[in-house]
């Protein structure tokens, strides 16, 4: 009655192998990297790139163990730290200022395992130091802005149609016009629905007085609020990549927060500076009288600039000489899309601008026909030309179409730089943990050590207190411990501290369902049944406990996954994937093992436990 | 080896008078203290900012403490944190500054007494998301309890689910109410053990009750108490050892684990134990005063079989 079939004996062998092989990796460590990554999400991560950094460090005589291209960045690896610290400043000094190098931590487990899909876990922030950031975007600001924009439009929508109003001015969220009679209120009403359905439009009238408030609809609304938070993202990535951290985490986290987490970074006042700059953008006229002259062209290159001028690149390389009166900054884009002309069907990148934004654009373009403009985005202090184009004819309106881009790649490019300058709405950092990295390495060493130390504890005690039949659960035990990591591997979970925590604490509690069988067999022996009918009693009998007990176990977890955050959620994953392991291993696996043991033995007079 | 080896069973129904009294004593005992002192809520739940500093040589909070106050932040609690040259500083929300520049900035000041001062740890919480933390924390109580009575009611009786609540309120409560004696931070992993205890409580209770469900369907004792006896008493051994081998893991993790796992593991030990006497002694008694009986366990006869004559 004690045997299993083979197939049974196969599966479980099976499970132990893959939990092995997946568990695998966690045990390599880390060796010293550097991470190389274009500083614009919209550049290219190629073979060319990969032989640049091979060539930039033959030149600087590193020798890397191993150079490696994935879709994010080129890795290299190095022996020690000596060494990764000399790359990563010689790869710096080679590669220049659009690429991001960075320090990391790569695993160190052989290529066929990697090749096999087995990765180590993430270690959390926790364990290896960092910062994690909440930021919240304020949104009835993004509301407002958007308010701003619609009251520019509609005051240059209105004087287009010629129709008369007596006053426009936002209060809040919402656009409000004033009207002398109720024809010329009409006729307003009738312009602004057709050109901005996203508007609702209500009527008032107070006295002689015809009032009409203009208001997003509840769906444009959240539309708003989503491309605020988009945009914030794309600004964040962005602002993040020059941080040069190795990997990164930048997500929303409801509909109007972002979470951004930086392991490893250990200044974190820079990266609280940066996260919260705002990146400007600039439109001015090139001085195209000086353009002319070679001579002055040659000497503003080597920094003699004339008199109320300034002297850029062009990212060609081109230098620019731009006046130093600024025509518009990045606060009058609304938005900027990537597309292409219509006529000629190049790449274009098409600008909105808001009202006032228009209206100046409207004057500067139609003096300035034939010449050059240039916007400038000044990031980290540093200037730089994205795009210088010819005025062909007075633009008005307020939406801006650039040509003479390369590619359609090109456009894309410009349109995320102009999205990405600024920010859509402010944010505010409403949460903050950060761990130095002393601390992380403390934590991880504790609570291994502790886990440790209290399975080692629990396994000599089940070995004195249940002999052979506590062997078995020990070994048992020590299965789940790796079905668990290797659970978590696969899923490429993040291990926290509490996560630990949740490890130590199902290897507690899974020791139940051992002593819960262990308990039977020996109830069942004592009441005199045989030592094989009592072995297939206690694991029948128990498994009902077992299960009951478990689940309810589980709905806490469950719980505490669905409504926890950061450290709780951690804790969570753990206790729950544990409790599902601990029931495989506590009744299949040991079951297996008693069945090898015992089950052939037709004459079984004693069993030890 | 075999400590548990009983050959009568014990009568923990005779004492059961006495065991919920004292349960309940220890309840309203919580309860008064938790509305009167209330709980110390740490930074995650209340907002504010925490810092932990280490510091080369044994560091002397008074001296902290008062520098930080002649710097502008009197309001700066300084406290030794686990060891002499851990130093824990908290502080308030403050309205205009944002955390970011006030970590800072009083990171700098520590620095001016102590250029070797290290900045170990800063946790920075809203008040806002401190509020949503707590309300969320609330609210999964509230939702592991009901799923757990439900999941109860439906394979055992609603009796049984009552019984199971009862206790593990009752070791919730006290743990809270230690923590609230005591005045304990209370922070977000402290509310995670909290939630375990209330896993590891029912999961205890859970396995008597199936002992005891298991005594009703096979003997012929009518004797309801004396059925929860025997179910104690049979299962006895196991909880005491399970409790135990829980109990080595997280003492380990109390002693060993470090300041981050401390307060998780202080909950947990007491929860451990209080949900080893709730299981043995409260949720049964509770159970029978609520009328159970053996027939709400026997299968209803098929009605049919009255018709073969």
């Amino acid at each position: 009655m004690n045997r299993y079939p083979l197939w049974k004996y196969i599966l479980i062998v099976a499970a132990l192998l893959v939990a092995f092989i997946y568990t695998l990796p966690n045990f390599f460590g880390d060796v010293p990297a550097v991470q190389v990554m274009p500083l614009r999400s919209t550049e290219k991560v190629d073979a060319v790139l990969l032989q640049r950094v091979e060539a930039a460090l033959k030149t600087a005589g590193v020798s890397s163990t191993g150079v490696s291209l994935d879709p994010r960045g080129v890795k290299a690896r190095f022996a020690d730290s000596d060494t990764q610290i000399k790359a990563k400043d010689a790869l710096q000094t080679a590669l220049g200022s659009s690429y991001t190098v960075a320090l990391n931590l790569l695993s160190a487990s052989p290529e066929w395992l990697t090749s096999m899909g087995a990765l180590p876990m993430n270690l959390g922030l926790d364990l290896r130091g960092g910062v994690h950031f909440l930021l919240q975007v304020d949104m009835p600001k993004a509301l407002e802005k958007a308010a701003e924009r619609y009251q520019g439009d509609i005051r240059t929508l209105l004087r287009e149609k010629k129709v008369r109003y007596t006053g426009i001015g936002r209060e809040g969220e919402s656009v409000k016009l004033r009207f002398r009679d109720a024809a010329q209120l009409d006729a307003a009403r009738k312009a602004i629905e057709e050109a901005y359905p996203d508007l609702q439009l209500d009527e008032s009238q107070i006295g002689e007085e015809f009032a009409l408030v203009a208001k997003l609809k509840q769906v444009a609304q959240i539309k708003t609020q989503e491309f605020a938070l988009k945009q914030n993202l794309t600004t964040l990535r962005n602002r993040v990549n020059e941080l040069g951290v190795a990997e990164p985490v930048i997500q929303q986290q409801g509909i109007d927060r972002i979470v951004v987490q930086l392991p490893g970074v250990q200044d974190t006042a820079k990266a609280k500076e940066i996260l919260g700059r705002t990146a400007t953008l600039e439109i001015r006229m090139v001085d195209e009288e000086r353009m002319q002259d070679p001579a002055t062209v040659q000497a503003a290159a080597a920094g003699q600039s004339p008199f109320g001028t300034e002297m850029y690149f062009e990212r060609n390389g081109q230098p620019v000489i731009v006046k130093k009166t600024v025509v518009l900054t990045g606060e009058y884009i609304t938005d900027a899309q990537p597309g292409f002309d219509n006529q000629s069907n190049q790449a274009a990148v098409h600008i909105n601008l808001d009202g006032r934004g228009a209206r100046i654009f409207k004057n500067v373009t139609r003096e300035n026909v034939g010449k050059r403009m240039a916007i400038l985005l000044i990031e980290k202090g540093k200037t730089e030309v994205v795009t210088a184009p010819v005025i062909r004819e007075e633009i008005g309106g307020g939406r801006v179409q650039i040509t003479g881009m390369d590619s359609t790649q090109e456009a894309n490019d410009v349109a995320l730089l102009l999205r990405a300058g600024a920010l859509a709405a402010p944010m505010e950092i409403v949460e903050e943990r950060t761990i130095g990295p002393s601390l992380g390495a403390d934590n991880i060493e504790r609570g291994m050590n502790s886990t440790l130390i209290g399975f080692a504890a629990v396994a000599v005690f089940m070995v004195i207190y249940y002999q052979f039949f506590g062997l078995i659960s020990v070994l048992s035990l020590s299965t789940n411990v790796f079905l668990l990591l290797a659970l978590l591997s696969m899923m490429q979970a993040t291990l926290t501290l509490p996560g630990i925590a949740g490890i130590a604490l199902t290897l507690g509690m899974a020791i139940d369902a051992n002593v819960i069988i262990a308990e039977r067999i020996r109830e069942e022996l004592r009441n005199g049944n045989s030592p094989q009918a009592s072995l297939a009693a206690g694991y029948e009998r128990a498994w009902d406990t077992i299960l009951d007990s478990n689940i309810t176990t589980l709905i806490a977890g469950i719980a505490l996954f669905w409504l926890g955050s950061g450290p709780v959620r951690g804790f969570a994953v753990t206790l729950c994937l544990g409790i599902l392991t601990s029931m495989f291993s506590a009744v299949t696996v040991s079951r297996a093992m008693v069945n090898l043991t015992y089950g052939r033995s037709k004459h079984l007079t004693k069993v030890s436990i | 080896m075999e400590l548990f080896h009983l050959k009568r069973d014990i009568p923990f129904m005779r004492y059961a008078r006495s065991t919920i009294f004292a349960s309940v004593f220890f309840i309203v005992a919580s309860i008064a203290l938790l509305a009167t002192k209330g709980l110390n809520l740490g930074v995650d739940f209340t907002g504010g900012t925490m810092m932990e500093m280490g510091y080369p040589a044994a560091a002397d909070v008074t001296s902290i403490r008062n520098h930080l106050a002649k710097n502008g932040y009197a309001d700066a609690q300084v406290q030794n944190f686990g060891s002499s040259t851990d130093v824990l500083v908290r502080l308030p929300v403050k309205a205009g500054i944002t955390s970011a520049q006030l970590s800072e900035r009083v990171v700098a000041v520590l620095k001016q007494q102590e250029p070797k001062a290290e900045l170990r740890r800063v946790e920075f919480v809203g008040p806002q998301v401190g509020g949503e933390l707590f309300e969320d924390g609330a609210l999964a109580l509230l939702v592991v309890s009901i799923g757990i009575v439900l999941y109860l009611a439906l394979r055992f009786e609603w009796r049984f689910a009552l019984g199971a609540m009862f206790a593990t309120a009752h070791d919730i409560f006290i743990v809270l109410g230690v923590w609230s004696l005591f005045q304990w931070d209370f922070s977000l992993t402290v509310l995670a053990a909290v939630l375990a205890i209330l896993g590891y409580s029912v999961n205890d209770t859970v396995v008597v009750f199936d002992r005891i469900r298991e005594n009703f369907k096979k003997t012929r004792m009518t004797d309801v108490a004396a059925i929860m006896d025997n179910a104690k008493t049979a299962t006895l051994g196991r909880t005491i050892i399970t409790s135990g081998t829980t109990q080595i893991m997280v003492l380990a993790m109390l002693l060993l684990g470090g300041e981050v796992l401390y307060g998780f593991a202080l909950a947990l030990t007491i929860g451990i134990v209080v949900g080893t006497y709730s299981s043995v002694l409260v949720a049964s008694p509770i159970v029978l005063w609520l009328g159970v009986s053996r027939e709400d366990f026997l299968k209803p006869p098929k009605e049919d079989s009255g018709a073969v004559v």
